[in-house]
């Protein structure tokens, strides 16, 4: 049973000092499936991505991650003196051609910028590039850092749409870190609360996609109560 | 740099645009911009003409010009070139070589860093250029001391650019190639160096200011050939015209090879912003 899930975390602790920001941590995460990481800052939520990304191997306790891993960052962090398409080829071993980068680039709309420099896009395009060169990898897991959160209100709104079509051409298991509730309720099969270091609380959400803001209303009102903002006093 | 133009987009139809403009600047050259310049040659050739400025102080343009045809007929200005550009040649190489093996090691490992910077930077405190006398005792009054004087003032430049590129390699960068699967080595060629040639270009540029002043003042103090020689030989017979000469290839070949390495970063950094 176990062995069929994309990740298994067990009792994970990640401490700075002598503070611990994941403490005795458990997670799983099925194929294909879409979990959405909340948490507020310091909670620990890019921590954990990291350690699942391999970045961060200080950690005790115990995971596994099956099959390929591939993160998308809040900065798209392509190479400046790589054009597009050599960017997205970049994590391919042995460096494969320029027509499968032009695949991954037509999936993202972006197949006319493949010769461009990376400084000629747009913040929206470079960040669709990031997600070609993450997706070019056929990842079994795809780990998103706040990917939407440098981005102006209209591209985001874009940005949910695109990665939600290829989430479902591609079906990868995916973490998304973020700190946008409505983005966590539109896109996710599954929301998690990250606090103190462990998961406080856990969401299912069943409305079938592509979702409206208004269709987990209730479950947002949880969710903020969670994470400590009350929402009459906010509004 | 950085290429964080998220918010706010930067659109690509600005590239292009500030190309075209750069190009017709180039196609159309400011001819106002020489009056002055051709005003003050002329100038110079009225007052030698007249006798204001007599000829063992400053020979007018005409007869420096003469002189260059003269001695670039006889051969002695050839001759002299090559001598000097093999020595700041020669100079340049070694000491680039120093600068740039020092600067990855101490830009690359911690204990590089702990062990090469901090001589480094004490030495180059130093006026180099007041080690002659050392030089001369250490190595004689051929060329070696000659091409170590260039060779000297060539490393620090580069060791300096080449080190602090490295350091300053953007962390996101690696930590993203890391993610890719990226080995130690791939990094460092994919990522660190790229990232440092910027920098090093810079350090190239300084460096090659510094070789040519290095070898003018080496030159001067002792030399049975080479271009300071010609300018020092011509002193003895007041023969200014000769001076101004070899003072102007000296600036020529400044130029020249200030002019060849922006060739080369245009061509090795056109990722970057024009």
């Amino acid at each position: 049973m176990a062995s069929s899930l994309t990740v298994e975390v067990r009792g994970l602790t990640k401490e700075f000092g002598d503070r611990a920001v994941l403490r005795e941590l458990d997670l799983d995460i099925a194929p294909g499936e879409f979990v959405a990481l909340l948490g507020r800052s310091g909670s620990g939520k890019s921590t954990l991505l990291k350690v699942l990304a391999g970045l961060d191997t200080a950690v005790t306790g115990e995971f596994t991650v099956d099959g390929q891993v591939s993160v998308a960052f809040q900065q798209p962090r392509l190479l400046p003196w790589r054009r597009v398409w050599r960017n997205v080829v970049l994590g391919l071993h042995p460096v494969v051609g320029r027509d499968v980068a032009l695949k991954a680039l037509d999936e993202v709309r972006l197949a006319d910028h493949a010769d461009a420099w990376p400084r000629t896009l747009s913040g929206g395009e470079a960040q669709r590039v990031s997600l070609a060169r993450a997706l070019v990898r056929e990842p079994e897991l795809l780990l998103l850092d706040e990917p939407f959160g440098a981005l102006d209100a209209l591209t985001r709104m874009a940005m949910h749409r695109l990665v939600e079509t290829l989430w479902q051409q591609h079906k990868p298991a995916v973490l998304l870190v973020t700190h946008d509730v409505d983005e966590a309720l539109l896109l996710a099969d599954r929301v998690l609360v990250l606090d103190e270091g462990r998961i406080a609380s856990e969401y299912i959400l069943g409305h079938p996609r592509p979702r409206e803001l208004s269709d987990h209303i209730d479950v947002r009102a949880q969710v903020l109560r969670d994470l400590g903002v009350n929402e009459r006093a906010t509004a | 740099m950085s290429i964080s133009t998220l918010g706010a987009p930067a659109r690509a139809e600005s590239a292009p645009e500030s190309l075209s403009v750069k190009k017709s600047r180039r196609r159309l050259p400011d001819l106002r911009r020489w009056i002055s310049p051709l005003a003050i040659v002329a100038l110079w050739q009225i007052a030698c003409e007249t006798g204001v400025l007599p000829p063992d102080k400053l020979s007018s343009p005409w007869t420096v010009l003469q002189a260059g045809i003269e001695l670039a007929g006889t051969g002695e200005l050839g001759d002299a070139f090559v001598v000097s550009t093999t020595r700041v040649g020669i100079g340049f190489g070694i000491g680039a070589l120093i600068g740039i093996v020092l600067g990855i090691v101490a830009g690359l490992s911690r204990w590089g860093n702990y062990l090469v910077d901090p001589p480094v930077q004490m030495l180059r405190t130093l006026p180099f250029l007041g080690l002659i006398p050392l030089f001369i005792l250490w190595f004689g009054i051929g060329e070696e001391p000659k091409i170590a004087l260039v060779a000297l003032g060539v490393a620090f430049p580069l060791y300096l650019n080449v080190h602090s590129g490295i350091r300053n390699v953007d962390d996101h960068l690696v930590e993203a190639t890391t993610a890719l699967g990226f080995t130690r080595t791939e990094r460092l060629v994919h990522v660190v160096l790229p990232a440092a040639l910027p920098n090093t270009l810079v350090g190239l540029r300084q460096s090659l200011g510094v070789a040519w002043l290095s070898l003018i003042v080496g030159e001067q103090v002792n030399a049975s050939s080479g271009l300071g020689y010609l300018i020092n030989n011509a002193r003895e017979f007041l023969r200014t015209d000769v001076i101004v000469v070899g003072l102007v290839v000296y600036a020529a070949l400044g130029l020249v090879t200030d002019a060849i390495v922006r060739l080369v970063e245009r061509r090795a950094l056109r990722w970057r912003a024009a």
